[in-house]
């Protein structure tokens, strides 16, 4: 095995999950429950379809695919922050609805049920290995920045704050609600990046193209207990395991299905406590009364 | 009432006049200086519960005052609302005697106004530094939180202050007394010039409360005002220089605190005459004939361990025999809530053994207790006592619907029969067995609590604040059914910080101070007075 | 024990709280969700440039219109049945089971297996009553391990049923591609005992239909369901965990206990779901079969407010929308119910509290 395209390939395959795990570690740490990471990616990934389509300009896309997962996260903030609706329902429907949503507008903008046609996009130099991909520098930078934002910046502290102790936060003038709703379109944003990433990566949407990698970013995003950089580790982690996978493909060493099962399996190990329990944010999806 | 008579000979001094004269609200003081704070007339209902109605405060620039009452008379939520963190339904709040009523918490911040809940509201994942920062951060470069100044800022504030704390330690790796540190500076370091303590002392040990003293001493010094909320008056007369006293939602009094004693504050909190005399009392049948020895309840070296690794029960020993009751006052929170769910099985003991009729009960689980003959009406019904969203009906089998059930079915006659049969013979208001217990008043669901505790078999009764928030005719009426199950020849251990009430039923009463019995007494040598020393730990006993 | 009577005239009634406070609780969120998705529809059907009425017209008739659309409603609204009740039974305890998806799958699987197993000519009722206790075995399986990670080490269930819906799948995935299946395809040959018949060996006008016998079987465990919690000691135990855990461990009830219980039997219900498809309909295990019927089911038991009979009528309405999208497919794509399902749990999700809290607000200010 080719320790350089080992490498390249697993860089590739982690930038989607570096992106969709900043997000959810973000929401996560205000107190409000990820599981719509998946929902974010898929909708960032046809808005910057249909926006790259419409322009020719993959900048573009990328605007576009920001917006899309913008107007989710905001849905799911409007209805868990504003009617405090539970976390987990909504989480779950805002997949569907991504789901359904971008299928809809398949049908309606492309007239497919299945993909779109082939739109400009980011790289494509066969010796560049993918890494004449802007959003790919971006996606490797993304982590440590998200550890500065949470660690450094005044709001950092206040989502820290907000998802650990909310009444604390309030008691000294900081809106709880206002916190979580930034924490929450940002956790948006950078999700719907990593859809667009994969979007523009293969220069087409595909229905359902995100494929789960929204759970493996939350499974990434527990079992790096919450911290930014420990989380985009995860990311790498797992993405290491599917490169394996893909490069021992052929030789029958490893079922591919048990290397698919390892981050959701290392959850359970990491949530039971084997090796050191993972806490989640004392507050994360509590509705107060 | 027997204590009255004493107490007034023990005590007549001058203070006594001087409350009296007091003790009607508003107070028309000739406040020379602006108050810095004024609250009047401050209604504030939460649904059916009147917290405050027409309650009243007036403090002083540069005093020390302290907000008494009992449990639930409305102290915290003026506070609340002097702070913003709540709007008043009536009346006005003016600060340094500006009209401020309504305002927000970053008003209330803005003005000075700091409250250090009682609660600690501190971040346990944060550092000391970030949770005196939080919400007024100190930016470098427009963005980036300037952590190095907040650290300063902490030092130059500790050093200030004489309240040291390191800004860099967690919240949660700090002792309660340091926790107190951190909350007291957070809201000096917004500036506070008004600072409201609610309950400071209860997490405290002796040496902390001698700390806190002196900081807050020190604050008064250099012209800030505070308000204390408390119930221990032995603080208060340490410690204040005027006293308002809170009861049922309304200002009682406000006076002065050299001019006042501890007893006649105990009085005023208190209030309510309590209507049940000596000669109620029903005597327990076949007392002549002594019971087994090993027959009611005994407490062993019992001890139990609280959330921050303090023994909160330390090594407790006691029995309860049948046809008595064992009655034990003191401030709450000195273990009588972990002591009552360590005997009802709800809370982990540490050490000790715990016996019902000679039976070791104390790793058995709640039903196992059931059936060795416990029976246990608790202090928190809404939270433990009921399933609020049951019917009056399935609330009445909480605990034992083995009883009610065949081969796991439940037997719905049956159910019925006994609602029928507990809601006449308890009077339970509105009259119907399939209402949601939700939608009864506080003393009807008691009453359902009661009812069930009271009416299946059982040899040993812990009755924790069995009369707390009822209406006075649902409290005689649970008086007499504990009487009633005294003559019948039950151990009753009673609980409350009612302390009239322990009095007028217990046969024995002791006083908890501090996870510890203060004194364990015949209650017909007992009066509030002795008790009330006991309570307050100005006077220490050594009962086992 | 001497106590005071009843004051003159007042006596003991059993009148429950008033029906309409009741009905309103109860019918105002899904009403109010209805509506919503009904405008979201219009939206969608006029982005298409079509008459909603036209196409609301199309789509009930294609359902509820005809006897073969009928009987796919019932098919679709089998399989949301029993994953509904499987979600409502864990939420009835408090607990929030994610996981549908794979305790179905594995259900299927395990019925798939044993008729395989069985031999041909087994009598119909005995392999059917093997198949099912298969069934809802593997299920329960899948549901007992978030339920023992849970009471063991408090790993939370919704996460822990999730991370198990890929383990699990990817498992049978694996068992399916690599030992079991038929050459060229993703499922199992076909079982050969077992077979539920369908409606349409009943009555011929279902023909083509996929619905079966099973939904039968979802009527009875909702009925079962019906019964356990409200007429049986252990549902009294398990809606105590599930309002106020804290009252029911005063009450003698051994919380963690009931976790396991209604979690492992949430799996047992969802698992038995897979006989509609692999005995009802195509007579074989195949990969993917159970795919969304599990966060379908957690829908179902939200409109249908947790009640088993409720879950039946909210599984006939999901089923009504997806088998609509067929319907109506030649004028607006079907995938418009994938949209107005979202929708449809957003609203109710946030419908519920809401309108809880408006009609407690007004019947406050009536009492006042």
């Amino acid at each position: 095995m080719n320790p350089i395209s080992f490498g390249t390939q697993m860089i590739r395959i982690a930038v989607p999950y570096l992106f969709a795990a900043s997000g959810g570690v973000v929401a996560e740490r205000a107190g409000i429950v990820s599981l719509t990471l998946e929902g974010f990616m898929l909708s960032g990934a046809f808005a910057a379809v249909l926006g790259t389509n419409y322009s020719g300009s993959p900048w573009v896309g990328v605007l576009c695919g920001i917006l899309g997962g913008l107007i989710f996260s905001l849905i799911h903030a409007v209805a868990t922050i504003r009617y405090r609706a539970d976390q987990v329902v909504v989480g779950v429907a805002i997949n569907l609805l991504a789901i359904g949503v971008t299928r809809f507008f398949l049908k309606l903008f492309f007239a497919s049920s299945s993909n779109s046609p082939r739109v400009a996009g980011f790289g494509g130099n066969i010796n560049a290995a993918g890494f004449d991909n802007p959003l790919l520098w971006l996606g490797l930078i993304v982590a440590p920045v998200m550890a500065f934002v949470i660690y450094k910046t005044p709001f950092g502290l206040r989502v820290r704050a907000v998802g650990e102790h909310p009444d604390a936060a309030e008691s000294v003038g900081v809106s709880v609600k206002r916190v979580r709703y930034a924490a929450v379109a940002l956790s948006g944003m950078l999700a719907a990046l990593g859809g667009v990433y994969l979007a523009l990566d293969q220069h087409q949407f595909t229905d359902q193209m995100t494929a789960g990698r929204g759970f493996i970013a939350i499974s990434a995003v527990i079992f790096g207990r919450w911290d930014p950089i420990r989380a985009a580790l995860a990311c790498l982690l797992f993405a290491a395991a599917e490169t394996l996978q893909i490069q021992l493909q052929g030789s029958h060493a490893i079922p591919s299905q048990f290397i698919e099962m390892i981050p959701y399996a290392l959850v359970i190990i990491a949530l039971a406590g084997v090796v050191g329990r993972a806490v989640p944010p004392a507050a994360l999806g509590k509705v107060e009364a | 009432m027997r204590e009255e008579g004493r107490g007034k000979g023990e005590e007549g001094e001058p203070g006594n006049q001087t409350v009296r004269a007091l003790s009607v609200p508003p107070f028309p003081l000739p406040s020379s200086p602006v108050p810095a704070i004024r609250m009047d007339g401050i209604d504030k209902s939460f649904g059916a519960i009147r917290a405050n109605r027409g309650a009243s405060l007036e403090v002083l620039p540069g005093e020390i005052h302290a907000l008494v009452g009992e449990n639930g008379a409305g102290k915290s939520t003026l506070m609340r609302i002097l702070g913003g963190l709540m709007k008043p339904d009536a009346g006005h709040v003016e600060v340094n005697g500006r009209d401020v009523t309504g305002w927000s918490t970053s008003e209330a911040i803005a003005a000075g106004i700091g409250i250090v809940h009682q609660h600690f509201m501190l971040v346990p994942t944060l550092s000391v530094a970030e949770n005196l920062v939080l919400g007024a951060e100190p930016k470098s470069r427009g963005i980036v939180l300037d952590y190095k100044r907040a650290a300063d800022d902490v030092r130059t504030l500790s050093n200030e202050t004489g309240l040291v704390i390191a800004p860099e330690r967690l919240i949660s790796d700090l002792s309660v007394g340091e926790a107190q540190r951190v909350e007291i500076l957070k809201v000096l370091f917004r500036g506070a010039r008004i600072l409201v303590l609610d309950e400071p002392t209860a997490v405290l040990s002796p040496p902390e409360v001698r700390e806190l003293w002196t900081v807050l001493r020190r604050l008064r010094d250099k012209g800030d005002t505070i308000v204390l909320i408390t119930h221990r008056l032995d603080e208060v007369v340490e410690i204040s220089s005027t006293i308002s006293v809170m009861r049922a939602g309304q200002t009682v009094a406000r006076v002065k605190t050299s001019e006042t004693t501890p007893g006649e504050i105990a009085r005023l909190m208190v209030g309510r005459e309590v209507s049940l005399s000596a000669g109620k009392r029903v005597q327990p049948s076949g007392r002549s004939a002594a019971p087994p020895p090993d027959q009611g309840l005994e407490v062993l070296n019992l001890s139990v361990m609280g959330s921050r690794g303090t023994r909160v029960i330390d090594n407790i020993s006691f029995s309860v025999k049948p046809g008595e009751i064992f009655g034990i006052a003191g401030v709450e929170g000195n273990g009588q809530t972990e002591l009552i769910e360590a005997l009802a099985g709800l809370r982990a003991i540490f050490a000790g053994e715990i016996l019902i009729d000679g039976t070791d009960i104390s790793r058995s689980s709640v039903a196992q207790r059931h059936d060795a003959g416990l029976s246990h009406i608790p202090e928190d019904r809404h939270r433990r006592g009921l399933i609020l969203e049951y019917t009056v009906a399935n609330n009445l089998i909480l605990g034992v619907q083995k009883d009610f059930s065949k081969r796991g079915i439940i037997d719905k006659t049956l159910v019925m029969e006994n609602a029928l049969r507990e809601i006449t013979s308890f009077d339970i208001r509105p009259p119907n067995a399939l209402l949601a217990a939700r939608a009864l008043s506080g003393g009807n669901q008691q009453k359902v609590v009661v009812a069930r505790e009271m009416g299946r078999t059982f040899s040993v009764l812990l009755a924790s604040q069995p009369t707390r928030g009822v209406d006075v005719g649902a409290i005689e009426f649970i008086h007499q059914q504990l009487l009633e199950a005294r003559a019948e020849g039950k151990a009753i251990l009673l609980v409350s910080a009612e302390l009239n009430e322990v009095l007028a039923l217990s046969d024995r009463v002791a006083v908890m101070y501090r996870g510890k019995f203060a004194v364990v007494m015949p209650s017909s040598e007992a009066s509030e007075e002795v008790l009330g020393e006991y309570m307050i730990g100005t006077k220490k006993g050594n009962a086992a | 024990m001497s106590a005071p009577s009843l004051a003159e005239g007042t006596k003991p009634t059993f009148a429950a709280a008033p029906w309409r406070e009741r009905a309103q609780e109860a019918l105002i969120p899904p009403l109010v969700a209805l509506l919503v998705a009904l405008i979201c529809g219009d939206l969608l059907i006029l982005s298409y440039g079509q008459s909603p009425a036209a196409v609301y017209r199309l789509l009930l008739e294609g359902t509820w219109g005809n006897a073969y659309g009928f009987g796919q409603v019932l098919y679709k609204a089998t399989t949301l049945a029993f994953t509904g009740l499987a979600v409502s039974f864990g939420l009835r305890a408090g607990l929030f089971n994610i996981g549908g998806e794979s305790q179905l799958a594995a259900g299927g699987f395990a019925a798939a297996l044993i008729g395989l197993v069985l031999p041909v000519g087994t009598p119909l009722i005995l392999a059917l009553l093997i198949c099912m206790i298969a069934a809802g075995f593997a299920g329960g399986v899948v549901g007992s391990v978030p339920a023992y990670l849970k009471t063991r080490f408090g790993a939370h269930e919704v996460i822990v049923t999730i991370m198990l819906n890929f383990i699990v799948l990817a498992l049978l995935n694996w068992f399916i591609a690599g030992h079991l299946h038929v050459p060229e395809t993703l499922h199992t040959p076909e079982i050969h005992a077992g077979v539920l018949p369908r409606l349409a060996d009943i009555d011929s006008r279902f023909h083509g239909s996929a619905a079966n016998l099973a939904l039968i079987v979802a009527v009875l465990i909702a009925s079962a369901v019906w019964f356990y919690l409200f007429r049986t000691r252990g549902g009294y135990d398990l809606r105590a965990v599930g309002l106020q855990p804290q009252a029911a461990e005063y009450g003698g009830i051994s919380v963690g206990r009931v976790w396991m219980r209604a979690l492992t039997f949430s799996g047992v219900i969802a698992g038995m779901g897979g006989i509609n498809y692999v005995l009802g309909y195509k007579h074989y295990y195949e990969d993917g079969f159970a795919s969304g019927a599990g966060f379908l089911g957690i829908a179902v038991a939200l409109v249908g407010r947790n009640h088993p009979f409720g879950v039946i009528i909210a599984a006939f309405f999901f089923a009504t929308l997806s088998q609509g999208g067929l319907a109506i497919h030649a004028f607006v794509p079907k995938q418009m119910m994938d949209v107005l399902q979202g929708v449809v749990i957003i609203a109710v999700a946030t419908a519920v509290p809401e309108v809880r809290r408006i009609l407690r607000d007004a019947r406050k200010r009536s009492d006042a």
